[in-house]
């Protein structure tokens, strides 16, 4: 069991942690999500007392890691892959780590055994691929068949085997009652590894849910509504009807509406309402991983000049609907994401003075200025009622 | 959880909030012996330590012998008035520069690597990882020095013969020697630890050993006099060669002195390192 409270790191004007708060619980595989320099590794440095917080602290097994008595024996840490001096051979470097712990040289053949490094013990580690690697820091982490694993990125490099290798290793650590936690950008990969999911952006905790919660949390469907091409009345007319009734309307290149918050039924009978007829009325699912990506968007430090990828994920106008001719459109809603695909920080109850503000997603980044929303502010806490259920108390907290 | 015996029975607090598993093998508390074990295994497997006590080891040989043939041939009859013994000092100045660089790579390579980061996730103690690095360094260092200066001693004895030598100055100029190289190196890695940086911390022990002399050379004024003269008494080339009862001035540290500053100073250089390690993030 790992414990973060209000967990910071300033490096100088920079916050790298910014009041971090989480527990990871033994007998699951907790995913670490976030995107490049979102603070993952800082926070794992910080767990392995390998840096000091600058406020918070954070626990294993309710010690501090630095009071651990035989810290290997208890936690088992993959960092980097490149934590090792090329010019030992991989059964020193493991041997050397061992006798740290007291733990008995026959050990470093088995973990050897298991990564399957058995064949290059003897070679010195500067001649391993990427993989090799990451192989040989797993080995170090099972070393001391630990109760707590943390491994950061450990598919790095890795294989098709091998990655499927260590997501079977990450289940079956898991399933044996130890705690698993593993820090990825790739949230497909954490798709199928994880029960748990820990997202974070620009240090602070975007999500902490289990990952089937994430999905229907996150995954925002919608709806693509399309109506005939003569003139805009009947847009404007559909699209009161839909806001009135709560739905959230964006536009797509084509013309098309992107409907959240109704069912597709509602949708219909809504435009029946009003006399509009519909030329289409069709289901939309978003990946997971874009549901990931639209969750950190605005947190992304760093990005292609070209943004290639924010054009993938949004591929929509950047004039709003209706402010090009003159539809008095309600206000554009502050926080296109909160309640929709970003859940509000679950800590507020523990650390309510550094609660953060809105969220993160709002005022970072320039991505959602593209996604150009029209619905009344309120939308938000009127999110669907199967994913504010889902989501449970992180989205029971943004109904203020 | 700490304790070895019958770990299904420990259902204490802290096995409960740990987790349900159980390692089947024994736990204990680390302590500095297993970090000395570790240690060991770590130095004796780089090539960085054959290399450098190698090249100490063929350095202190080749200029001890040397000069040894060399004064043989030149007045056929050694040099009734020296000790013998002083001619070792070439070697063992050379050979410094060796420990100083194997003493900072005992850390350096660490930062270097990234290794740092495994070792100090596997024994947090970071007072216990320089203690046992220090111990294993150290021992390796006097015993190497040591004995090569005994055998070189030894062979310039009986080449040149010269003025016999009590057992003090013997044992000053093997086991004195052995023990000032291997402070001089628990200096090196004490700045190693601080620097973080093997290439700048080995160009700093470089300017330790030389500097004060250099700069010694270039102080003709007479208000500098005092300065000078404590620059070139208090050198390192200087202290070894009190070591061997050959200074280049009549007062200073003389006899065991020189080990002893050479340890204190190694001793307050360490310590520090400790308390700067356990401040900083890795």
């Amino acid at each position: 069991m790992i414990e973060a409270v209000g967990l910071t790191k300033r490096y100088g004007a920079k916050t790298a942690v910014d009041d971090l708060s989480f527990q990871v619980r033994p007998g699951a595989v907790t995913g670490f999500l976030g995107p490049n320099g979102s603070g993952k590794s800082t926070t794992m440095r910080m767990i392995l007392g390998l840096d000091r917080p600058t406020a918070g602290h954070v626990t294993i097994g309710g010690h501090p890691y630095r009071d651990l008595p035989n810290a290997p024996r208890q936690v088992g840490a993959l960092l980097d892959a490149k934590g090792v001096h090329g010019g030992r051979s991989a059964r020193n470097h493991l041997l050397s780590l061992a006798q740290l712990a007291g733990i008995p040289a026959a050990r470093v053949d088995e973990v050897l055994g298991v990564v399957g490094l058995q064949d290059v013990a003897k070679q010195r580690s500067r001649g391993f691929s990427l993989g090799m690697g990451q192989r040989l820091g797993i080995a170090a982490a099972l070393l001391g068949d630990p109760q707590v694993l943390l491994f950061d990125e450990p598919v790095n490099g890795l294989d098709p085997e091998g990655i499927h290798w260590v997501r079977n290793l990450m289940k079956m650590l898991a399933a044996e009652g130890r705690t698993v936690f593993v820090s990825s950008h790739l949230m497909s990969e954490m798709a199928l590894t994880a029960d748990h999911l820990i997202v974070i952006g620009r240090g602070r905790l975007l999500s902490d849910m289990s990952v089937t919660d994430f999905i229907s949390a996150n995954s925002a469907d919608f709806a693509r509504v399309r109506v005939p091409d003569d003139g805009p009345g009947e847009r404007r007319k559909l699209t009161a009807s839909l806001i009135e009734a709560g739905g959230r309307v964006m536009t797509e290149p084509g013309g098309a509406l992107r409907v959240t918050g109704l069912p597709l039924p509602r949708i219909s009978d809504l435009a029946h309402g009003c006399g509009v007829r519909l030329w289409e009325l069709s289901p939309h699912q978003a990946s997971l991983e874009e549901a990931y990506m639209r969750l950190t968007q605005g947190l992304v430090d760093y990005r292609s000049t070209d943004d290639a990828k924010a054009g993938l994920v949004e591929p929509l106008p950047q004039d709003p609907y209706g402010s090009a001719d003159g539809f008095a459109s309600p206000e554009p809603v502050e926080v296109p994401q909160e309640g929709w695909y970003a859940p509000p920080p679950p800590v507020p109850g523990r650390a309510p003075a550094a609660a953060p503000a809105p969220s993160p997603a709002a005022t970072a980044g320039p991505a959602p200025a593209a996604d150009a929303v029209v619905g009344p502010s309120s939308a938000a806490a009127v999110a669907e009622p199967s994913s504010a259920a889902a989501a449970g108390e992180q989205t029971s907290k943004d109904l203020r | 959880m700490t304790t070895p015996a019958t770990p299904r029975h420990q259902q204490g607090p802290d096995a409960g909030l740990l987790g349900s598993y159980e390692s089947p093998i024994p736990i204990r508390p680390a302590t500095l012996g297993d970090a000395v074990a570790s240690e060991w295994t770590k130095i004796r497997s780089v090539r960085a330590t054959v290399w450098t006590l190698g090249v100490m080891v063929a350095l202190m040989l080749t200029v001890g012998l040397g000069t040894a043939l060399l004064l043989a041939a030149d007045s056929s009859g050694g040099m009734p008035d020296e000790p013998v013994l002083a001619l070792g000092f070439f070697g063992v100045l050379l050979g410094s520069i060796c420990v100083i660089t194997l003493g900072v790579l005992t850390i350096g390579s660490e930062y270097g690597t990234g290794m740092i980061r495994t070792t100090l996730t596997a024994c947090p103690s970071r007072g216990r990882v320089l203690a046992a690095k220090a111990i294993v360094f150290a021992a390796l260092a006097f015993a190497v020095t040591t004995v090569t200066a005994a055998v070189v001693a030894a062979l310039q004895t009986l080449i040149l013969g010269g003025a016999p030598a009590s057992a003090d100055d013997w044992l000053r100029g093997t086991v004195g020697v052995g023990l000032y190289l291997a402070a001089l190196g628990l200096l090196s890695l004490g700045v190693g630890a601080i620097v973080r940086h093997s290439a700048g911390a080995i160009t700093i022990m470089i300017g330790v050993v030389l500097l004060p002399l250099v700069l010694a050379l270039f102080m003709f004024a007479d208000r500098l006099r005092g300065v000078q003269r404590f620059l070139i008494e208090y050198s390192i080339p200087n202290q070894i060669g009190a070591l061997y009862g050959t200074t280049m001035t009549e007062s200073g540290p003389s006899g065991w002195e020189p080990l002893l500053l050479m340890l204190v100073l190694a001793a307050a250089v360490l310590g520090g390192a400790v308390a700067i390690l356990n401040r900083r993030d890795v």
